[in-house]
């Protein structure tokens, strides 16, 4: 019976027994993402993104043939959150280890999830060249503008006039350089076929991030070459706000710098 | 089938590492051991055996894709030459945390920076006294010819699988370089995902039916199951050093005195010694053929029967730490050694030995 129906009807207070019944089911959790508590703070991205792949996965039915690199930085236990075999890479190695695993294990499905500092500055020659190679891999790029795990200092994507710990002033562009939209400069590679930016802070935003991962999936097990989804999110710890004005701040200033949508797909 | 061939260390590495089994190598060009990935590209063991070959963009990158190769139970290796050793450090230290089995081939040429692409052996504190960060132990093999250049990679996987440990096979510019008689190994065939999957239960080939994840880390950030670790580590270490000591003597056991020498040092060593010999002086060259773990025990009961000891070295005087705790005090321990590329004659072997030991 409908809980809307039962409660017309009886006008009375269910027991939770009573509520949890099949009919009553709207949503449930893939049971791919494992019941281990995530370490990541209230309001950041991680979270959506994690369940967002693990859906994907269920859904295609790859877990069996599925290996995740997991990255240094705040994901670094993406492994205990996704119920599929999983390597831990050394800070920015990530596309290094899934090129191995994607040459000696070519009918397997693999994917790196790496945050900005891993992925665009101390693993830049990894990421370009894995993505020049055409390696038959799904980049999954969270771009959160700053070093989470470590505290909140400046990331290669900060953008301008962003406040971090190691730019307490805001990033000055002439001191620290501009923020790396790598996403774009991986989209000039021959290696790439589908390179998106898409965002996880409303229902529709969730929507599209999701299609996008499937089609990252989907053109990993087509041997297409590399595919690389950039999560423009937030860090509402690091950047010291709410979770809801940090995601007023990411649509207000970062969809400025890194505007969401499709900059290839082949 | 026995197939003797004339080649070069660095060929014999390929040759060898087709035969063995190995599925996959990983490397990045850098003189003077080029010839391995140069040899592999040109015999094609994709579409003999299957093995995968690519070349790298840096060292930092064929390391970690050696990580990821050894992290799915794969028999994979690498090969540079010590500025690029340099380089995988970090890779290797993760390896070694993570305890996966892997082979590293060092050609190594004299440091420090650029240094020189001539012979050396000065990566002996780095092979075998860390690099990396972490209480970690590489099992070192000391290859003094091309024929064991041959040998010792496919030992060294079977050493890296037996104890899921990185194996470095540490030769210097003049064994890769030279070019020797080698009786190469018989074709191993690879094993397959299936003979993976049931001889290495940890590896991350994909889940495909089994009940429990595979997660290939080496994080741990509970220090008491850190701890935990590390003792697991040590442990192993202890049984390697129970296990794996290999070592050679030359005329050691009428000899007043004792030439200690690995690698290219000891071919070069053991010259010298027929050179004193003929003068009436009793020498005996003891060759560690492994450097972790070290021959200890053996060292120190020759230290009871000699008068001396000189430990040779293309270096500034590295393994002679090693030798001088074996010895304890018991006897002296005294260095000869060239480097910057350069290498001893045994001639100035000889003059060391009669101006340093007997005096």
């Amino acid at each position: 019976m409908q809980i809307a129906t039962y409660l017309l009807q009886n006008h009375t207070i269910m027991t939770l027994q009573e509520i949890i019944q099949p009919a009553n089911k709207v949503y449930g959790k893939t049971p791919l993402l494992t019941d281990t508590p995530m370490h990541y703070c209230p309001g950041c991205s991680h979270g959506v993104v994690h369940k967002l792949i693990a859906e994907v996965i269920e859904e295609m039915g790859i877990q069996d043939i599925t290996i995740g690199i997991a990255p240094v930085g705040c994901a670094v236990f993406a492994y205990n959150y996704i119920d599929i075999d999983w390597q831990e890479a050394a800070h920015g190695r990530a596309p290094a280890l899934a090129t191995a695993v994607n040459r000696l294990l070519p009918e397997s499905c693999v994917f790196t999830y790496q945050g900005d500092g891993d992925l665009a500055a101390i693993g830049t020659a990894e990421t370009i060249h894995a993505c020049n190679r055409g390696e038959n891999i799904a980049i999954f790029f969270i771009n959160n503008g700053i070093y989470g795990m470590t505290g909140g200092q400046m990331a290669p994507t900060t953008i301008e006039g962003m406040v971090t710990s190691t730019s307490p002033e805001g990033r000055d562009v002439m001191l620290e350089g501009y923020p790396l939209k790598i996403s774009n400069l991986l989209t000039i590679l021959d290696g790439t076929c589908y390179v998106t930016r898409q965002a996880v802070h409303t229902p529709a935003t969730v929507i599209r991030a999701k299609k996008a991962i499937r089609k990252a999936f989907e053109n990993t097990l087509a041997k297409k070459g590399t595919s690389v989804v950039e999560f423009v999110s937030t860090c509402n710890s690091g950047w010291k706000m709410t979770p809801h004005q940090a995601n007023q701040w990411m649509a207000e200033h970062m969809f400025k710098v890194y505007p969401l949508g499709d900059l290839k797909d082949q | 089938m026995e197939e003797v061939k004339l080649m070069k260390g660095n060929e014999a590495i390929a040759e060898a590492a087709i035969r063995c089994g190995c599925d996959g190598y990983f490397g990045y060009p850098i003189t003077p051991q080029s010839e391995v990935l140069e040899t592999l590209m040109a015999l094609e063991p994709w579409n003999k055996t299957g093995m995968v070959v690519l070349q790298a963009e840096s060292e930092t990158a064929s390391i970690n894709m050696v990580y990821g190769g050894a992290a799915c139970g794969k028999r994979v290796m690498t090969s540079s030459s010590s500025p690029g050793i340099s380089l995988m450090q970090e890779g290797l230290s993760y390896i070694a945390g993570a305890e996966l089995p892997c082979v590293v081939v060092n050609v190594t040429r004299g440091g420090p920076g650029l240094g020189t692409i001539q012979p050396s052996q000065s990566d002996y504190f780095q092979t075998v006294k860390g690099g990396g960060h972490g209480d970690y132990k590489l099992i070192t093999l000391a290859p003094a010819s091309v024929q064991e250049m041959s040998d010792h990679l496919c030992l060294a996987f079977d050493l890296a699988f037996k104890y899921r440990n990185p194996v470095m096979v540490l030769s210097d510019g003049l064994i890769g370089q030279m070019m020797e008689k080698v009786q190469l190994p018989d074709y191993q065939p690879r094993l397959t995902n299936e003979e993976i999957r049931e001889k290495y239960p940890w590896a991350t080939l994909g889940k495909n039916g089994r009940a429990k994840q595979n997660i290939i880390t080496s994080l741990e950030l509970v220090s008491e199951e850190m701890e935990k670790v590390n003792n697991r580590l040590q442990q192993k270490y202890r049984e390697v050093e129970a296990n794996e000591v290999r070592y050679e003597t030359f005329l050691c056991d009428d000899a007043d005195y004792l030439l200690v020498a690995f690698g290219s040092s000891a071919r070069i060593c053991q010259k010298s010694v027929e050179l004193l010999r003929e003068e009436g002086i009793k020498v005996g060259l003891f060759r560690p053929i492994t450097l972790y773990p070290y021959p200890v025990a053996q060292i120190h009961e020759y230290a009871k029967q000699v008068k001396g000891m000189l430990s040779v070295e293309m270096n500034a005087g590295q393994m002679v730490e090693d030798v001088r705790l074996a010895v304890n005090g018991l006897v002296p321990v005294e260095f000869y050694g060239r480097y910057g590329g350069m290498i001893p004659t045994p001639e100035e072997i000889v003059k060391a030995v009669k101006e340093k030991l007997i005096i």
